[in-house]
């Protein structure tokens, strides 16, 4: 909550002047009463029509005065809380931008959504209503007890017992409601999680027929939101009953008590009206009041639940540029681009290792093919060599260096990472591939293009690098999708390059061409092939075979045949025949 | 022009709310009635209280007989108003929040009818802000409408009334100084409403942004590009603060503005009535009254003209979402569609021709007649149109020209449900539902039994990995199967297809992220499960496919060869030189 509130400190002057200005309109406003009082006790009492006149002007100058003050305080008002909102939003994301991958693996992407859209357009309502009321309110309540006492003190003691009494209700009815506005958020969260999922497994549904089972269920889930709605709507709405009893029977008390003092001569008739107006005053204020705590309920408890999200720190730290340029790499030291070191690791919440004692090393230039079962921890394997994950257990080296030495960026550009998925975004070819090189010339683009495979199609694109790739690159097909991916790591130009499994939807010529190409790049990169295909790491200087998580043989693709078992099980499990056929 | 089309929309998604609002009319009625019960009796109370004060005259001369009775009756007033108010509220929170379901409803619903073009069209981001940010402000927009516009109006009508019964000339300075509040109100409100559309406008865009850059997180830590991201999202976050701002603070004039012409308003009958009492047409009892009156008479304009600010952003949010509702969906299916049953899988495909945009020529007099059993692979490089022809077999989308026959019968006159459940389908891109693994594999047939799951399970080989997670079949898959490989992920999907037994397979890329051992052992599930059926397999890996019936070779949407493995290589064509291709350095 304070972290959330920090935001605000940008907007100090309109934090302050919206308030200001409202309690400067809301202090003219106490004085209509008096007015209209002396109006009652000296213009009629006199006949005086010329004084009452007189007092109508002041009375239109101060609603003058009002209305200036009203526009002055709503600007500042909606400047502060919409540029709060745009602040939150901002640090918001590029908080979400700094998480590890650890902590977006568990957090899950529909909650992140609703945090950044509907609690941030909650908690920007909340400031906006809370600065243009929160003084006014309180300040007209106790104004007009001011004002009481200037009548009468004993009547005005009325008004000493009543507004106690209202903040009770006000801030009990708050109290309550506010961890039921939560999880109304909670329920929206996942209303949007089976929207969104809706729309991402659209056709498996559809496939199974599934369409009536997912409305059923979008019914409980939006059936589970609309109750939790009407629970706590049915606190709040409370609150204007409650408060128009507790006015209104202290305004019938204010006129029993008014009653005697006027029959005991200390006050005049025209006395309790004002004192009765007052309390109509504070009635009115109240039940702006009333609408503005449910909206402020509302917007505390979202922005608890964004506050939440700012407070998970990333668990991965990273040094900063300052401390790496002390310790400068002292080039040629070391043969070795990647070096594993006993290295382990184990997810979060899981119970066992994913990998376990790795160790091996990778000479600069080398290609290394990495094969192995389905979930033996080959994409593990690979994602910590960019320092996606951090091993539990041993160190992982890049240049002779530990990873946890580099500041983030020095190692993302280092590595290029080509990831199973393959995911391009909304917008043209070549701003795809900037992704990789914010300033590349088309040359560099064509390159990376003809090594990727994808100049030909690419070429005849309409418009080539300024086709159009849609959301998720869902114009273009799974190969193409790619080979694109794979353009985008090359124009890094890494010194590392890692393809996860990112041919899997290349044939055979198509994968065979891409591997040559690399191979043949002027700047060689040290290549990471991971792969079903036996014949994609064939001639990979080493070979590493994983099987549950650890090493089942290191060697070249002859080494291994003769004496790695998994390594023979998997090449003659698609080579077997041609072996028989060629022989 | 563009003004009057505007108004007309507005008009129009008035009109639809007002459907939504039908079905709830007792609440309506009810709460009309609660409203004017609590205006009438907080309207009576002012009365009260002015003859309260005409007993209260001066020192000594208080006729407390006369007060008492007045008080009481206040007091009892005051209560019924308080239960009234209450009742009132909670019938507009019902009536709101039921509105909203039933929107929401219906938008998710028509969500499951869409045809897919749509999806693949549309940014998720931006529907998914649909569904939620607009009917979020919809719902609140609405729930302020109900609460104070009945009661508003009905303040308004009643005042008028209460103040016409105690003074004609006072009642008409307040009724002629009123419009004012209404014609600046109007006016804010019209300036106001094209603000808030863009407003709603920009969030939708913000949103798919946000959804784009947060579900591929990953991709943009590899990339290093934290920075540039955060910079494209900040341009579209200076655009909705302008925009929002302007919207805010414009409709937030309205208020004020009104406050003032009240003032005005209380200022005249101040004078009005002021004068009256001097030349003694008036008592001061009255006087108060009136001014009371004039104040409650002016409040609900304020907060109509509040209301009515609001109620622009609702209506804005609420066209959005009737857009979505609105959408054309998917071709409904004819009346006299045909069930499929035991389909003996016969397929064919004759002059079909499709393509996703009409300048742009896909698939074209495509051919193809499969006989029961038959084992269908096509192969070709990417692009080729592989992946289309599995979203016309299914139905995904409908072909431009041509027909796609199961047992002789156009699939446009079979219902879809009975064509898509003749298939078993395993996508080359696995998607998982969040749920557990027992629920994401039941999925084509809840109602296995736990022996059918563990033998679907153990011939597609998920099982050994299944049983080593924490909670074993009943581990929670996170959103999008985070916790979970591509491979596993894989064999879930084939695990779905091998409980229900279609007679039908559509294989696109099943087993591409499956190692070769494991897919070695799934091809002898798959053998024995194709065994009979007719089967569409699209791999890379042509050791997969050799054992196929016929193999459709493609390039650029046309068949440019056709044949079994063996004639294939004898043709020593373009198949000839892919299937070499994977021996080469």
């Amino acid at each position: 909550m304070k972290k959330v509130l920090t935001y605000l400190t940008n907007y100090k002057k309109e934090c302050v002047f919206a308030p200001l200005f409202k309690m400067l309109e809301a202090s003219f406003e106490l004085l209509v009463p008096l007015v209209m009082a002396s109006v009652i006790d000296i213009g009629i009492a006199n006949g005086d029509k010329q004084y009452v006149i007189q007092r109508c002007i002041v009375l239109i100058f101060l609603g003058i005065i009002g209305l200036t003050c009203s526009i002055t305080a709503q600007y500042f008002a909606a400047k502060a809380a919409v540029g709060f909102a745009t602040g939150l939003r901002h640090a918001l994301f590029s908080h979400i931008q700094s998480l590890s991958f650890t902590e977006m693996d568990t957090i899950g992407t529909s909650t992140l959504i609703t945090r950044m859209t509907s609690d941030i357009n909650q908690a920007q309502n909340g400031v906006n209503m809370f600065l243009r009321l929160f003084l006014r309110s309180p300040f007209i309540v106790l104004g007009a007890m001011v004002m009481a006492f200037t009548i009468d003190a004993k009547a005005a003691l009325v008004f000493v017992i009543t507004i106690p009494l209202l903040s009770l209700v006000v801030f009990g009815i708050m109290k309550i409601s506010m961890p039921l506005y939560k999880k109304v958020q909670e329920k929206l969260d996942a209303v949007l999680g089976i929207t969104r999922e809706n729309l991402t497994g659209a056709r498996v549904i559809r496939a199974f027929n599934k369409e009536e089972a997912e409305i059923e269920s979008f019914g409980t889930y939006n059936e589970a939101l609309t109750n939790a709605q009407l629970f706590v709507g049915k606190i709040s709405a409370l609150m204007n009953p409650l408060t128009y009893i507790i006015i209104n029977i202290a305004t019938v008390v204010l006129i029993y008590v008014g009653a005697i003092r006027v029959d005991t001569g200390h006050i005049s008739q025209g006395e309790v009206v004002a004192l009765v107006n007052y309390m109509s005053q504070i009635l009115v204020e109240l039940i702006k009041l009333a609408n503005l705590i449910i909206t402020l309920t509302k917007a505390t408890a979202c922005m608890n639940r964004i506050a939440d999200v700012l407070t998970v720190s990333s668990s991965m730290e990273f040094v900063e540029a300052k401390e790496t340029e002390q310790k400068k790499e002292k080039k040629g030291e070391t043969e070795f681009a990647v070096e594993f070191k006993e290295v382990g690791l184990t997810y979060k919440g899981a119970a066992a290792e994913a990998l376990s004692d790795i160790s091996f090393a990778v000479k600069k230039g080398q290609t290394i093919g990495i094969i192995g079962g389905t979930g033996s921890g080959k994409s593990s394997l690979v994602n910590l060599i960019p320092r996606f994950y951090d091993a539990t257990r041993g160190i992982v080296k890049i240049n002779g260096k530990n990873v946890k030495e580099y500041t983030k960026e020095e190692i993302r550009d280092k590595v290029g990472m080509v990831l199973q998925k393959a995911v391009l975004f909304q917008g043209t070819i070549r701003e795809n591939l900037k992704w990789g090189k914010e300033d590349a010339t088309e040359e560099e683009m064509w390159e990376a293009l003809e090594i990727s495979q994808s100049k030909e199609f690419v070429e005849k694109k309409e418009g080539q690098l300024e086709a159009l790739v849609e959301q998720g690159g869902k114009n273009l097909s799974g190969g193409q999708r790619q080979r694109l991916t794979i353009a985008r790591a090359l124009m890094k130009k890494p010194e590392i390059l890692v393809l996860d499994d990112s041919a899997s939807a290349l044939d055979f010529a198509t994968d065979a061409a891409l591997r040559k190409a690399i191979r043949g790049m002027k700047e060689k990169p040290t290549l990471f092939i991971v792969t079903q295909r036996a014949s994609s790491i064939l001639y990979a200087d080493q070979i590493i075979v994983l099987e549950d998580g650890e090493v089942a043989g290191i060697g070249t693709h002859q080494e291994l045949l003769r004496n790695c078992e998994t390594y023979q099980e998997i090449y003659y499990s698609q080579y077997e025949e041609e072996e028989r056929c060629d022989a | 022009m563009l003004k009057k089309n505007m108004a007309d929309k507005q008009m129009d998604t008035l009109k639809k709310v007002f459907c939504y609002i039908k079905k709830y009319r007792g609440y309506l009625i009810l709460s009309v009635f609660l409203a004017a019960l609590t205006v009438i009796s907080t309207l009576y109370i002012p009365i009260l209280i002015g003859d309260a004060i005409d007993f209260i005259i001066d020192a000594g001369k208080v006729d407390f007989k006369g007060l008492m009775p007045r008080l009481v009756e206040m007091v009892i007033v005051i209560l019924i108003t308080a239960i009234a108010q209450w009742i009132m509220n909670v019938c507009n929170n019902k009536m709101t929040y039921r509105i909203v379901r039933d929107v929401r409803r219906d938008a998710f619903n028509k969500i499951e009818i869409l045809p897919l073009k749509y999806m693949d069209e549309h940014s998720y981001g931006e529907v998914v802000s649909r569904v939620i940010a607009d009917v979020d402000q919809f719902a609140d927009g609405l729930l302020m409408g109900f609460t104070q516009l009945f009661t508003g109006v009905i303040t308004i009508l009643g005042t008028l009334f209460f103040m016409l019964s105690v003074n004609v000339k006072i009642t008409l300075v307040v009724v002629l100084i009123t419009p004012v509040s209404f014609l600046v109100a109007g006016f804010i409100a019209k300036k106001t409403f094209s603000m808030f559309q863009l407003q709603s406008k920009t969030r939708g865009e913000q949103t798919a942004l946000i959804d784009e850059m947060i579900g591929n997180q990953k991709v943009v830590q590899a990339f290093g590009r934290e920075k540039e991201v955060l910079e494209q999202f900040d341009e579209v976050n200076e655009r909705l603060e302008k925009c929002s701002l302007r919207a805010i603070f414009f409709s937030s004039i309205t208020n004020p503005s009104t406050r003032f012409v009240n003032s005005l308003v209380y200022t005249g009958v101040g004078i009005t009535g002021a004068i009256s009492a001097i030349n003694g047409r008036l008592s001061v009892g009255q006087l108060s009254c009136f001014l009371s009156y004039a104040n409650q008479y002016t409040k609900p304009f304020n907060e109509i003209s509040g209301v009515i600010t609001e109620l622009q952003n609702a209506i804005a949010c609420a066209g959005r979402i009737f857009e979505l509702i609105e959408e054309e969906p998917q071709i409904p299916e004819k009346e006299n569609a045909v069930v499929l049953e035991q389909v003996d899988g016969t397929v064919d495909l004759k002059h079909v021709s499709f393509s996703y945009e009409a300048d742009k020529k896909l698939i074209q007099d495509f051919n193809l007649s499969a006989k029961p059993g038959q084992r269908i692979a096509i192969v070709g490089p990417t692009g080729c149109g592989k992946t289309t022809l599995i979203n016309l077999l299914m139905r995904f989308y409908d072909v431009n020209s041509g027909s796609i026959k199961v047992m002789n019968e156009d699939i446009r006159n079979v219902t879809r449900k009975s064509l898509r459940a003749s298939y078993g389908m395993v996508l080359q891109e696995t998607w998982l539902k969040t749920g557990t693994i027992r629920e994401n594999i039941i999925m084509g047939k809840p109602n296995a039994t736990e022996e059918e799951i563990l033998a679907a399970a153990k011939a597609s080989h998920a099982h050994n990995f299944i049983k080593r997670l924490p909670q074993g079949y009943d581990t929670m898959i996170t959103e999008d199967g985070g916790n979970l490989s591509q491979g596993q992920k894989q064999l879930l999907c084939i695990t779905r297809v091998m409980l229900c037994l279609p007679p039908m397979l559509i294989l696109d890329e099943a087993t591409s992220s499956i190692d070769t051992r494991t897919e070695a052992k799934i091809q002898n599930a798959f053998a024995t499960m194709m065994k009979g059926r007719t089967s569409f397999i699209v791999a890379h890996r042509l050791s997969t496919i050799k054992e196929a019936d016929v193999i459709l070779v493609m390039k650029d949407g046309n068949i440019i060869e056709q044949g079994n493995h063996k004639q294939l290589l004898a043709q020593n064509g373009f198949y000839a030189k892919l299937y070499n291709s994977q021996f080469s350095r």
